[in-house]
């Protein structure tokens, strides 16, 4: 049986689990960015939080992911809660550190020009250095997304649903078209995401030049 | 008097004084000229005019009020500050750097619209051609002059401006120093520029004052500058011709 001939008899089924997987990473991304876009912020105006919260956040990105899976089972039991965590901790150091980044490389006369002309901390913040940081930040969820996206298939062994579900049923039974089946959309997917964040990281951040 | 600094001192944690012993007033219609070579604490003087810098000892006192017991950001928002580089923010147009502390006022758009075309004209800018620009899309001399019109945006009583002609071709500065003065003239502001130019901050100031390693070691004003027996401004006034 070939891939197409798979996904004809089993459509329903094919979108349900394209959408837990898009549903997956699309809420795990945007949790990240809710925690890690402040965490950024932090760093970037007090130093003596860089070296901990860079640290965690680098040492959470080495853990194998199926091990970290394991690790939250017990904290969050099996299935969504576990996975979504897991990808909320992978998704946070390159928005965290592009934060952290585009921040502190905003030009600092521009940032002296601001506070010397009498705008708060945070006008400078949310009118200068955030939309100036823009670009750099978008990236950072870029990457964030499209790892999750891949991240997200071994989400299936804990019984999290998504794409990973064929691959993993496929590999169990030696049925290279399930594996396909599952691996050729979770491309696809993180190809669009790509695709999708780099075409508003053109579109809407102002850029130089 | 609007500008009134008395007995200031900066020093660093390492003992180093970078201003020391600071004294002299400002006022309106006045420009005062901060000269002195590299690192002789004039823009660190400035910063700490608008507390960029906390001094470690004297008073700066503007409008008739101590600077170190106005709130920070209203107090800024009553000097306006031009550095070298300008600092206009990139992703804003003109008007959204001139019209920037306006809106963060409050005032509504009409008033902010009508206050942005006035101060570009007033700095010889269309506004019909230059309002809706970006930074990067102007040369020096307008972006330096948009700086200046983004110091007035709120009518401050006093401009700090840190070698606001620094980084211009000479032909473009002449040109800027010599709108300056008529500006100057119809303003009646408190003003006080850092400038290692001589020749420039004799043009341009009603006042002198020469510094050195930290120190006020010459304050007059232009004739008594160029006639002064004093070494320190001999040196200076000679290296001008």
């Amino acid at each position: 049986m070939s891939v197409w001939e798979f996904y004809a008899r089993h459509a329903s089924e094919v979108w349900w689990l394209v959408l837990q997987h898009v549903a997956l990473v699309g809420i795990s991304t945007g949790v990240a960015v809710l925690v890690g876009l402040p965490l950024g912020v932090l760093v970037a105006r007090h130093a003596r939080w860089r070296r901990p919260v860079l640290g965690i956040a680098n040492v959470l990105q080495t853990i194998p992911s199926l091990a970290l899976f394991g690790l939250l089972i017990p904290v969050f039991g099996i299935g969504t809660w576990t996975a979504s965590a897991a990808l909320v901790m992978y998704a946070l150091l390159p928005i965290v550190r592009n934060t952290y980044a585009g921040i502190t490389g905003v030009d600092p006369a521009i940032r002296e020009a601001g506070r010397g002309m009498g705008m708060s901390d945070g006008e400078l913040l949310r009118l200068v250095e955030l939309p100036l940081a823009a670009r750099v930040i978008l990236a950072g969820v870029r990457v964030a997304t499209v790892v999750s996206v891949g991240i997200a298939t071994i989400a299936a062994a804990i019984g999290a649903g998504g794409l990973g579900v064929y691959i993993f049923r496929g590999v169990a039974t030696v049925d290279d078209t399930l594996i396909l089946a599952g691996a050729l959309p979770a491309a696809l997917l993180a190809l669009l995401a790509d695709g999708l964040l780099g075409l508003a990281e053109r579109n809407l951040v102002w850029r130089p030049r | 008097m609007v500008l009134d600094v008395r007995g200031l001192r900066y020093q660093l944690p390492s003992g180093a004084r970078l201003v020391d012993g600071l004294s002299f007033a400002v006022a309106a219609g006045e420009t005062l000229a901060l000269l002195g070579r590299s690192g002789a604490g004039k823009t660190t003087t400035l910063r700490l005019v608008n507390r960029l810098l906390e001094p470690t000892a004297g008073e700066v006192v503007v409008a008739g009020e101590a600077s170190e017991r106005q709130d920070v950001t209203r107090l800024r928002r009553r000097i306006g500050y031009v550095i070298q580089e300008v600092g206009l923010f990139p992703h804003l147009t003109v008007a959204g750097n001139i019209g920037l502390l306006p809106r963060l006022e409050r005032w509504p758009a009409d008033r902010i619209a009508q206050r942005v075309s006035e101060l570009l004209t007033l700095v010889g800018l269309d506004p019909a051609g230059y309002a809706a620009r970006f930074p990067h899309q102007l040369s020096g001399g307008q972006r330096q002059r948009v700086g200046v019109a983004r110091a007035l945006a709120l009518d401050p009583p006093l401009l700090l401006l840190d070698e606001p002609f620094g980084a211009l071709d000479p032909i473009t500065r002449v040109e800027l120093q010599r709108e300056f003065r008529a500006l100057e003239n119809r303003l009646q502001k408190a003003i006080v520029f850092v400038t290692h130019d001589v020749r420039e901050g004799l043009l341009l100031a009603t006042r002198v004052a020469l510094m050195d390693n930290g120190r006020l070691v010459f304050l007059g004003t232009a004739e008594e500058f160029r006639a002064s027996p004093l070494p320190a401004v001999r040196q200076f006034v000679e290296a001008a011709v």
